[in-house]
């Protein structure tokens, strides 16, 4: 087992109690602060080369958004980590109640190549706020991002309890051997299994960041020019390769036609009339990436884009329309600039073809009347919901981001991130006196006694109250 | 597959959204607290013929602790299933955000045999609370109660939503073979990695509670008549059949020689000089159970009582002293009326005993001295801990109720059950107009726009408060 050296090094400087105070933990938050600023352009650098990103989005999602996260926490940490006194009953009274926020003790965060900082460095935070020493595994795939984080981010931490180990399926189901106290996977569904088979060995609890076909429903009334300029907003940064970019359209014929033509003039607002020529649209990460996508472009009819190159991993803008569900690009997560158009008769049709799938890590409904936003919203089920504008409910640190079922389980983001690597302790201390209260509930058993014990134990039923 | 017409059943009740509004949720809550009141007698009666649990007991555990939890999800309901406003950013200040609590779909309630009824109806009302449908599975153990619930729970639930399925292991490996969205599992870890191995082909969310040996520190300080009764308490309520009863004693030789004649005078005026011919001791489940439990006796030396009748399953209340941690009592959960001393020097010795092994349910610490029973609290991990008493933390519905590493994943009991049932879902609402606010953040990108979005997203790092 080669790894265990590390995770047992790792889990006695969690027993040692290192982890626990606030200013420590303060202070290694501050130093990814600083690891931020200083390899900011280094990160830039790097993911432009791993994924072609724009120099402006790198900035945006990996420094910005971890940056926001850092402060949310910063901020906050000390309220956070109290003790949460809570109601007690009446024999209670005199006792001290409280629920007691805990590390896990070594966590395992495994990052994939997409927002390959974001999605390792975020959880980070979270696992650190909440007192626990970490060992993070970023993506191969994004091999100059990985780098960075092997290289350089542990010279910014304490060594004794944070760890980045790298490597690829081999190295990554040998570290899954060693017992961790919490795992944290960004990834696929498929491979979010096979993690979650290994927590079980070992009783570990998971947070299952995965994804799934976002469905992106426009309906008749709606601003056409907006809806087709934040739709080709959300699907095509990053060129696609966003967990929850919209992955489809589900429209009617009518509002296919006059969105077809908001999207091509969207797409040239945002690009030209040569996307390829753009510095403001990225790349695929992979050959195998690539050559998938590729393939999914024999689905229905190009009607916006279309276009590739095999030596840049280029993949432009791109719109089908006369898509079937049976056809290759709904069979699977796109994941790249890809966006096909199913058409539907009604907002019904809409919400049943929703409702036979997977549910999807993220769902969005575009319409002037709210009252079919919420339509779709109550009928539906999924990780999380935006109506009239794709990608920006991420941007609260006060949602809570995650899926369910097949899109993930668990969720983080803001004080959830704290609180999905803290365990919740109950507490209760009571006095070593006052026994006469306790005399109750003792042998020998009478009636009177229970009498007393449900006096005082009891919770009555209020009268009803009204859902606002 | 036996069950997946059982599981479509309920998934397509489910779906067509009945489960949904409040008044259906209240009124299977008031059936299930019908089921309480008019099968009273039966309870009584069942989990008496299961495990001789004297009638006192069962009330207390199976009734009232019920019925306070369904009073105090009637209570709450309401405000607990309205969505939570969240804190916004600048930009997003006519938008609407909110959490909205999603029911899972179809859960699995998977429950032992030492508490039958309240440890599926605690989870069942949660669950229900969230508006989940559910399969309830009791333990094939305790067969009179497992009966009662089969045959009478369907008479007070909406057969469409819930549904009772019986059988032991093989049955329940084929219903772990359909898709459930939830699995809430009570019941040992090694049954609990199986359980949470078969979720994981599944990616199903699981809360499992299961168990372990809780240590029970007694320090030198203490009133010792007040520690033995309050000991002796959690050890021998249901026969010791508890999965937070205190499962072995660490104190210091001196203490211990105090504690024997203490524990001695409390077994007697709890049992009499006779615990066999005491109404209000059990008795233990099954032969498997008493045979196990018998052989522990083995280890260490009976200080107090030791008998057995196999015929009745009858275990007395037992003391072991001089128990070494190699010995048989030490290596598995006792789950029975047994209590191992073992000495040790100091607190640190007890910590660090504590601490050598896999974290417990529960743990106790005793002292008049607070500052002892924080340090405990401070240097040790547990699911949940009392001071100075045993048992009690787990009845205030406002404490969270589950474990840690071994002893399990997830919590319950009170608003936390409603959250382990609910999926939070993060949803904005944005307009459709409003377009202008957007257009910093689309192509072509410039170091104007970037300014313009950062400013407006920024979460700002505040100047630092104190540790209150």
């Amino acid at each position: 087992n080669p790894f265990e050296g590390l995770v047992s090094h790792l889990r006695a400087s969690w027993l040692s109690g290192k982890t626990r105070p606030v200013e420590y933990r303060m202070a290694q938050l501050k130093a990814l602060g600083h690891f931020l600023d200083d390899k900011k352009k280094q990160i830039l650098e790097a993911t432009a080369s791993d994924l072609g990103k724009p120099p402006f989005e790198a900035e945006l999602s990996e420094i910005f958004l971890c940056k926001n996260e850092l402060h949310e926490a910063l901020n906050n940490l000390p309220r956070w980590m109290k003790d949460e006194q809570v109601d007690r009953t009446l024999a209670m009274q005199l006792d001290s109640a409280f629920i007691r926020k805990e590390p896990y003790g070594v966590v395992l965060i495994i990052a994939p190549w997409n927002y390959p900082i974001q999605l390792c460095l975020v959880p980070l935070i979270g696992a650190i706020a909440a007192g626990n020493c970490v060992i993070i595994k970023p993506s191969e795939v994004s091999k100059k991002t990985e780098r960075i984080v092997a290289e350089v981010l542990p010279s910014y931490l304490d060594k004794d309890c944070f760890a980045v180990v790298t490597g690829g399926v081999p190295e990554t189901a040998r570290l899954l051997e060693n017992k961790f106290d919490y795992i944290f996977f960004t990834g696929s569904p498929p491979v979010g299994r096979i993690v979650m088979t290994a927590a079980a060995k070992h009783l570990t609890p998971v947070t299952l960041e995965l994804g799934g076909k976002n469905p992106c429903y426009v309906s008749d009334t709606c601003d056409v020019t907006n809806v087709a300029r934040r739709v080709a907003w959300g699907r095509f940064f990053n060129a696609g390769q966003t967990c929850v970019a919209p992955d489809y359209l589900l429209c009617t014929v009518e509002m296919q036609d006059k969105l077809i033509p908001a999207l091509r003039k969207a797409i040239d607002d945002f690009y030209g009339p040569n996307p390829r020529e753009s510095p403001d649209f990225g790349r695929i990460v992979s050959d195998k990436q690539f050559r998938r996508l590729r393939a999914l472009l024999g689905s229905g009819r190009v009607a916006l884009g279309g276009q590739t190159d095999e030596a840049e991993r280029y993949i432009a803008p791109t719109v089908l329309v006369d898509v079937q569900p049976s056809d290759p690009v709904m069979q699977e997560e796109i994941f790249g600039p890809i966006l096909p158009v199913i058409t539907i008769t009604n907002m019904d049709e809409a919400i049943d073809f929703i409702n036979s799938r997977e549910r999807p890590l993220a769902l969005y409904a575009f319409s002037s009347d709210d009252k079919i936003v919420t339509q779709v919203l109550e009928r539906t089920s999924s990780g999380g919901f935006c109506g009239n504008d794709t990608l920006m409910h991420l941007l609260l640190t006060s949602l809570p981001f995650g899926g369910i079922g097949s899109s993930g389980l668990g969720m983080y983001h803001g004080k959830f991130s704290f609180d999905t690597f803290s365990h919740l302790r109950g507490c209760l201390r009571r006095g070593m006196g006052r026994e006469p209260l306790n005399a109750p509930r003792y042998p020998p058993y009478t009636p009177q006694k229970f009498g007393v014990i449900r006096a005082t134990a009891k919770v009555t039923p209020k009268s009803d109250c009204a859902l606002l | 597959n036996p069950y997946a017409g059982l599981v479509s059943h309920l998934r397509a009740s489910w779906l067509s959204g009945k489960t949904r509004p409040m008044e259906y949720r209240v009124a299977q809550l008031e059936a299930l607290g019908r089921f309480l009141d008019d099968k009273k007698q039966e309870i009584l009666e069942a989990t008496e013929l299961d495990m001789g649990k004297p009638s006192f007991e069962a009330f207390f555990s199976e009734i009232l602790l019920c019925k306070n939890e369904l009073n105090v999800t009637l209570n709450n309901l309401c405000h607990w299933m309205k969505d939570e406003y969240v804190d916004k950013n600048l930009v997003m200040q006519l938008d609407s955000a909110f959490i909205r609590k999603d029911p899972y779909g179809v859960v699995l309630i998977i429950a032992p045999w030492n508490y039958p009824i309240h440890l599926f109806l605690v989870p069942l009302i949660g669950a229900i609370a969230a508006g989940n449908c559910a399969i309830i599975k009791p333990s094939e153990i305790s067969k009179h109660t497992e009966r009662l619930v089969a045959e009478t729970l369907s008479c007070y639930l909406d057969n469409d939503c819930f549904a009772v399925v019986t059988g032991g292991v093989p049955e329940t490996t084929r219903l772990l073979e359909n898709k459930f969205d939830y699995i809430f599992f009570t019941g040992s870890p090694p049954v609990g990695r199986i359980v949470m191995t078969a979720a994981a082909k599944h990616l199903t969310p699981v809360t499992l509670e299961l168990g372990g040996k809780n240590p029970c520190y007694v320090s030198d300080t203490c009133d010792v008549t007040n520690v033995a009764r309050r000991v002796a308490w959690g050890r021998f309520f249901n026969a010791g059949q508890t999965c937070i009863a205190p499962d072995y004693l660490l104190c210091t030789v001196e203490m211990q020689d105090k504690l024997m004649p203490a524990l001695r005078e409390a077994i007697t005026e709890f049992f009499g000089p006779n615990p066999r011919e005491s109404p209000d001791f059990g008795r233990i489940v099954s032969d498997k159970q008493f045979r196990r439990l018998r052989a522990l006796l083995g280890s260490g030396r009976v200080a107090l009582g030791g008998q057995t009748d196999e015929a009745e399953r009858y275990i007395a209340p037992t003391v072991l002293a001089d128990v070494l941690p190699t010995d048989p009592a030490m290596q598995e959960e006792i789950f029975g009326p047994i209590l191992p001393i073992v000495v040790i020097a100091n607190m640190d010795e007890a910590i660090d005993f504590i601490n050598a092994r896999p974290r417990p349910l529960a743990l106790y610490a005793f002292s008049c001295d607070s500052k002892i029973v924080n340090q405990v609290l401070e240097r040790t991990s547990s699911g949940g801990f009392c001071g100075n008493d045993t048992l009690m933390h787990v009845t205030l519905t406002s404490l969270p109720f589950g474990g840690i590493g071994n002893s399990g994943l997830g919590k319950y009991h009170g608003k936390f059950t409603f959250d382990t049932f609910s999926h939070h879902r993060g949803c904005l609402h944005r307009s459709m107009g409003l377009e202008a606010l957007n257009t910093p953040r689309y192509p072509p990108y410039t170091q104007q726009k970037l300014g313009l979005l950062t400013s407006a997203f920024e979460v700002k790092r505040r100047g630092t408060c104190t540790l209150l």
